[in-house]
This record gives structure tokens, C-alpha cells and sequence, in this order.
């Protein structure tokens, strides 16, 4: 199958809604520019006219306010935020209008919006520049969030986002900008809140087992983990969560049904995060079937640092998820509070 | 109200010969300085993201000679400039863009959050016009104390695009806060030209309706930024409320990085060529009557190696400092 990168499968799902669909338009900032998006909305305007592919003046409340309305109004708007900090002084529009507006008035209206956040962080960017804010957004009922790692969900989940009725918060991350892989060429959906299996547990039954729950980036950190983790003669069944609101319960508690241990790989910070609430979720649901505590590897609650060394020590790899899955599988071997 | 009589220099002073000559070295210090982090970027040996201020040195300069210490100056990510004619360290800077303890913000914020709160700098931060209502409550707490300082937000013309500065320019007027907003108006954001973002080319005129006096300067032309500063602190100082000074001006190097005259692909149509013409320096230069500025060029040359050097030989934070000062025990004493 043909391959693409990550950016190249996101231009790829716009083009191909900008050329489907005449309700879809986009807007917002660095839409005209050739180094903004990274590559991910390259010569769109030239391609479909600068009247549907807005580039904005600095104005996040009022362009996003301004796609909330023209959804209401029957169009299908996708509104870019080049970095989910900026979006940020769009909070009203996103959490008060476009996710309440259904429920406001009995679902006679819609806000068939997609709302597209991209993570930009490291490079000593700062705290400023850095922030992978999906938790504060999962928080808000009315609202649904997907977090593609995968180019084929790049395109898939953005497809299935601008179909929705629902406002979608689509988050994409930077650091996946260049991996490549198989995306089919015609116009698609993912499905919205269902998570993928990315690599199956071989051996659950010898007892050393475990499941990755992963969220963007940590997806594929995870991946690489798991294989790391054979080598220790753990056996990890790797999920892609996909999509973070809703999220797919099915498939991660029976996964944990099978291997009893769940380590959680969020790119986003500890308290009250994304892995705090899918954690809390396995303890109601799936309680029974586990045989250790639930592990979470996060940011730890800090903002960005910029110095190097301090950068590096922030952000989690493959290598702190692989400790997370030990801990889990060999509890006697490191947990605080249970053994010295 | 107790005025700051600091202000050393009056409007007069400004065609002296001295004073020209301190607002020279001030420039050329920010130019050089501006060009070494380029320097840096390019060979890689710095990684944060750094916007260079090479062409807008005038604005800085002549804004801040119409300031003393106590009056508080606020920014945003192209604010070397800012932060160096206030008074910051330039080893503070370069160790800050190198991430280094002895920055300017202890290697935590880099070139686009800068820090230098015993000269007056109490914030430059990238969000942009994040700090536009930060200095107009520097501002009211001025007011509330009667200390006679001045609040100056630094900010770009892109940064007029955000609701919040015309709320801002509203509270201020409305409070008659001692604030000076300084628009640099350099024609782009990022890689979109004025025109491409608004109707009008008229931002000097953004705070007439909330009742906030605006003026449109040359942005290249110390002496006017200067007196147009001096003219707006003064009012503000007498208890008259804000104005909104717009400086035209432009900027050499692309929006973010050392590459000078082409934003990864855009090319700002010739544009560069005009405004070289009107470097601030170069006619600062003329207004300096042929006077030898080798010697005093050669001091600046010697201050930035030895500034550098010092930054360069600073340490890395351990990276056991990662959890320090996300919340504090006590306040800081500002
Ligand atoms: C709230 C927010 N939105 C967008 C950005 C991205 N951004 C950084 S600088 C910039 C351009 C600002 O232009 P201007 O205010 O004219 O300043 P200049 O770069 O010309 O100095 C933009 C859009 C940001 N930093 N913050
Ligand atoms: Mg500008």
C-alpha cells in the first residue's frame, strides 16, 4: 500500500473534504504560509481558493467563534490552531458555545465543527509553547476529542471528525509530523471512539503480562516499549487509544481481563489527567481482573522547562514506559509502599 | 502623587550630542548583540526558538530613554531589543538563550521569556499581547501607590488583532492608568503583511474610540520615538491617562531565525531593500557629524566576546531542578 507521512496523510484528509464536501471550510492561523502547519495544509489556498482557506489575523476567540456560528448555520468549518497554547483564548467559544449549544436547545441545533489543536513541544520551547492540554477539554461534556499517532488515523479520524455532528477536538502532535505509514488513497472514516489494537499479547497466559494503554505519541512509545519488554520476557499488548472522548472501554478492559496489568502512557501531565481518569475507569470496571495497581506514566506536574538537561529529564520515552510495565509485572521490584 | 524626577534626560538633551551618542551605543549594542544569537542559531549551538529585532533598535532605544529604572517595561517574543535598552545584562541574555543557570530567567524561559525585575523588566513572554493588561495592571498598582512610574507594553501590530488589547486599551482609559502602549508596527505577522489582515492601515488609531490619544512615529528615528515617549510618559506621570504610540518600522531578519529577508519561502517583495536604506543606526550615524565611532565600537565588540564567553563557559541546569519553583512557599518580594 502507498505510504504516507503524518503531515502528508493530514493535507491529504483536508483536500479530499475541501473537494467532497462544499459546506467544508477551514481557518485559521498560518493557512497561507508554507512553514506554519509543517507541511500538514501545504498549497491548499492554491488549490481550493483562499475563500474557503482562510488564514487568520492573531484573533483565536473570534475565528473560532466565527466557524462555531457558521456551523450552526449549516457549514462544515474546521478552525486551526498551529499550537494548542494559542488556542487557549478561544475557551469560550469551544466550552461554552460549541459544546453546550446541543444540549441548550434539545439537539434542534448542531455544531458540526472540527477543531483542530496541534501539540508543538521541545526544541526548549517553554512553558508557553509546549502544553498538550487534551485533559482540560476531556473534562467538558458535549465534546468529543480524538488524538490520531498513526498517518492512516491522521486522515481517517479527521474524516470521521468533520462527518460528526459534534463539535471534535482533533489533536495532533509535531513529533509525529514525519513518521510514515500505509494510508489508503481514497476518502475514509475512523471511527470515532474506538482504540486500536497495535500489537496483541502473544503468551497472556504465562502470567507476564501486560497492557499498554497508549495517547498519541505515547502510542508509539508504547509500541517501541513493548518490544523492549520482550527482551525481559514481557509480553505487552499495545492499545491505541485513538480516540479520548469517548474512549473505547470495551477493548481496554478486555485486554486487562486477559493480562491483568495496565500501565497508562499519556503525553499530558499526572494530576487530574487523561490517565488519571482511565485509571479510575479500570479500577470501577475492571477491578476484579487485575492483579497489580494500575501504573501511569505522565509529564510530571511541571510546566516545560527550556534548559536541555532539564528538557530531557520532562519528557517520558519508551524507556520510562518499559520501568512503568516492570513495576506492574514484578511488583516486589520497585512500587514504593510495597516492598523495600 | 510623588512624580519621578529621574527622568534625566528632557526633550531638549535629546539633539545633544551625548545623548545621541548613548542612544548609538544602546542600538549598536542590540544590533550586535542580535546578531551573534543569529550566529548561534545558525551554527546550532543555540536551540530555542529566538526572533531576532535587528532593524527595530530605534523603537527600544528611544523608548526607553524616556524611562527610569522604576517604571516597568513588558514584552513578547521579539524582545532582546526591549530588554537590553532597559537595562537587562547582556550575559543574562545570552546565558538565557543557551539555557544556562545564569540566565536572565535561570535558564527556565529562554529568548522568549526574559526576566530583569531589578531594572524594571518585569516580563516578556510570547503569548502574543499575553502582556498587554499584565502592564496595565503594573500600571494600577503604580496608581494605587502613587509612585509616579510608567507601565510600557511592548507589542507587535499582529498583536492588535487580539480582543483583549482593546479591552485593555478601554480599562485603561477608563482607570487613566499610567501605561504607554508601543505598537511596532514592522508591516508583518509572522508571514502575513498588514494587508493581508486588516482593511486599514490606521492601528495608530486603535485607542481613539475607548478615548486613548494615539500617535504614528517613525519607528527608525530615535529622536522622534524618543520625544513622542517622552511627551506620552509625561502625561501619564501627570495623572492623564494612557496613550498608544504606533512605530513604524521593520524587521530585517525573517520571523523566527537568523535567515534575513525571506521567511522560509515568503519573500517580502523587495521590501528589505527599501528599509535598509533607512537603518535607525546609519542615521543615527549622520546625526553623530562624523565623529569616530571605531573606539566605541571596538568597546561593544569587546563587551559582547567577553559577555559570551562568560555565558558560554556557565553551566547547564542540573536536572534535579525540574520540580523547583512550580509553586512557592513565600512571596517574593517585588
Ligand atoms: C496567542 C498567540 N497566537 C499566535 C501566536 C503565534 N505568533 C507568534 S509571533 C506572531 C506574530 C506576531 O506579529 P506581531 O505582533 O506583528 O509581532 P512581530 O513578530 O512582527 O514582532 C504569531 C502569530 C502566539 N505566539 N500567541
Ligand atoms: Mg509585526
Amino acid at each position: 500500500m502507498r505510504q504516507l507521512s503524518y503531515a502528508q496523510a493530514i493535507r491529504e484528509a483536508h483536500a479530499q473534504l475541501l473537494a467532497s464536501d462544499p459546506r467544508v471550510f477551514i481557518a485559521g492561523q498560518g493557512l497561507w504560509s508554507p512553514w506554519y502547519a509543517g507541511g500538514s495544509l501545504d498549497n491548499l489556498d492554491q488549490e481550493f481558493g483562499r475563500e474557503r482557506v482562510l488564514d487568520s489575523p492573531v484573533s483565536e476567540n473570534a475565528v473560532t467563534g466565527m466557524c462555531v456560528g457558521a456551523a450552526l448555520a449549516g457549514m462544515r468549518p474546521i478552525v486551526f490552531h498551529p499550537r494548542m497554547d494559542f488556542m487557549l483564548l478561544a475557551c469560550d467559544p469551544i466550552i461554552n458555545q460549541a459544546a453546550n449549544w446541543s444540549y441548550l436547545f434539545s439537539g434542534r441545533v448542531t455544531v458540526p465543527m472540527v477543531i483542530r489543536a496541534v501539540i508543538n513541544r521541545g526544541g526548549e520551547q517553554g512553558a508557553q509553547h509546549s502544553q498538550a492540554l487534551h485533559a482540560m477539554f476531556m473534562h467538558i461534556p458535549g465534546l468529543k476529542i480524538v488524538m490520531p499517532s498513526t498517518p492512516s488515523d491522521a486522515k481517517g479520524l479527521l474524516v470521521a471528525a468533520v462527518q460528526d455532528p459534534n463539535p471534535v477536538l482533533y489533536i495532533d502532535d509535531r513529533w509525529l509530523y514525519s513518521a510514515t505509514g500505509n494510508v489508503a488513497p481514497e476518502l475514509y472514516a475512523t471511527p470515532l471512539g474506538k482504540a486500536a489494537v497495535r500489537r496483541a499479547s502473544r503468551f497472556a497466559e504465562c502470567g507476564n503480562a501486560v497492557t499498554l494503554i497508549g495517547i498519541s505519541t505515547m502510542a508509539q512509545h508504547a509500541i517501541e516499549a513493548a518490544e523492549l519488554l520482550t527482551e525481559q520476557g514481557v509480553d505487552a499488548e499495545v492499545i491505541d487509544l485513538r480516540s479520548l472522548k469517548p474512549w473505547d472501554r470495551d477493548c481496554v478492559l478486555s485486554s486487562i481481563r486477559k493480562t491483568g496489568r495496565a500501565v497508562v502512557c499519556d503525553p499530558g501531565w499526572r494530576t487530574a489527567g487523561a490517565a488519571a481518569e482511565i485509571a479510575a475507569s479500570i479500577m470501577e470496571d475492571g477491578f476484579h481482573d487485575l492483579v497489580s495497581p494500575v501504573e501511569r506514566v505522565t509529564l510530571p506536574d511541571a510546566p516545560a522547562p527550556v534548559a536541555s538537561t532539564e528538557e530531557r529529564a520532562y519528557y517520558a520515552d519508551a524507556r520510562a514506559i518499559v520501568d512503568a510495565a516492570l513495576r506492574a509485572v514484578r511488583p516486589q521490584a520497585g512500587r514504593k509502599g510495597v516492598a523495600a | 502623587m510623588s512624580l519621578n524626577t529621574s527622568t534625566a534626560v528632557s526633550l531638549a538633551a535629546a539633539s545633544d550630542q551625548t545623548w545621541l551618542l548613548a542612544r548609538w551605543r544602546e542600538m549598536q549594542r542590540i544590533r550586535r548583540a542580535e546578531e551573534s544569537i543569529g550566529d548561534m542559531v545558525e551554527t546550532g549551538e543555540v536551540h530555542c526558538p529566538c526572533h531576532l529585532y535587528i532593524g527595530q533598535e530605534a523603537v527600544a532605544s528611544g523608548v526607553c530613554a524616556a524611562l527610569t529604572r522604576h517604571d516597568t517595561v513588558w514584552g513578547g517574543h521579539r524582545s532582546h531589543g526591549h530588554y537590553l535598552a532597559k537595562g537587562g545584562s547582556l550575559e543574562g541574555l545570552f546565558a538565557e538563550v543557551l539555557g544556562k543557570v545564569t540566565g536572565c530567567s535561570e535558564g527556565r524561559g529562554g529568548s522568549m521569556h526574559l526576566l530583569a525585575e531589578d531594572v524594571g523588566i518585569l516580563g516578556t513572554v510570547p503569548i502574543v499581547a499575553g502582556t498587554v493588561p499584565l502592564a496595565a495592571g503594573a500600571a494600577l498598582a503604580s496608581k494605587l501607590r502613587g509612585d509616579g512610574a510608567v507601565a510600557v507594553a511592548f507589542f507587535g501590530d499582529g498583536s492588535l488583532e487580539e480582543g483583549h488589547i482593546h479591552e485593555t486599551l478601554n480599562l485603561a482609559a477608563l482607570y487613566r492608568l499610567p501605561v504607554l502602549f508601543v505598537c511596532e508596527n514592522n508591516l508583518y505577522s509572522s508571514h502575513l503583511h498588514l494587508h493581508e489582515r486588516r482593511v486599514k492601515d490606521n492601528l495608530s488609531q486603535a485607542g481613539e474610540f475607548h478615548g486613548v490619544p494615539g500617535a504614528c512615529v517613525d519607528g527608525n528615528d530615535v529622536e522622534a520615538v524618543f520625544s513622542a515617549a517622552l511627551e506620552a510618559t509625561d502625561r501619564a506621570r501627570r495623572g492623564l491617562g494612557p496613550t498608544l504610540l504606533e512605530c513604524r518600522t521593520f524587521r530585517w531578519r525573517g520571523h523566527v531565525g537568523a535567515s534575513s529577508d525571506v521567511d522560509v519561502g515568503v519573500h517580502r517583495r523587495g521590501e528589505l531593500a527599501e528599509w535598509l536604506e533607512r537603518d535607525p543606526i546609519a542615521r543615527l550615524e549622520q546625526r553623530l557629524n562624523g565623529l569616530d565611532l571605531t573606539p566605541e565600537l571596538q568597546a561593544i565588540e569587546d563587551e559582547i566576546r567577553q559577555a559570551l564567553d562568560a555565558a558560554r563557559h556557565a553551566a547547564l541546569p542540573a536536572p534535579r531542578r525540574l520540580m523547583s519553583h512550580v509553586w512557592e512557599e513565600t512571596t517574593c518580594a517585588n
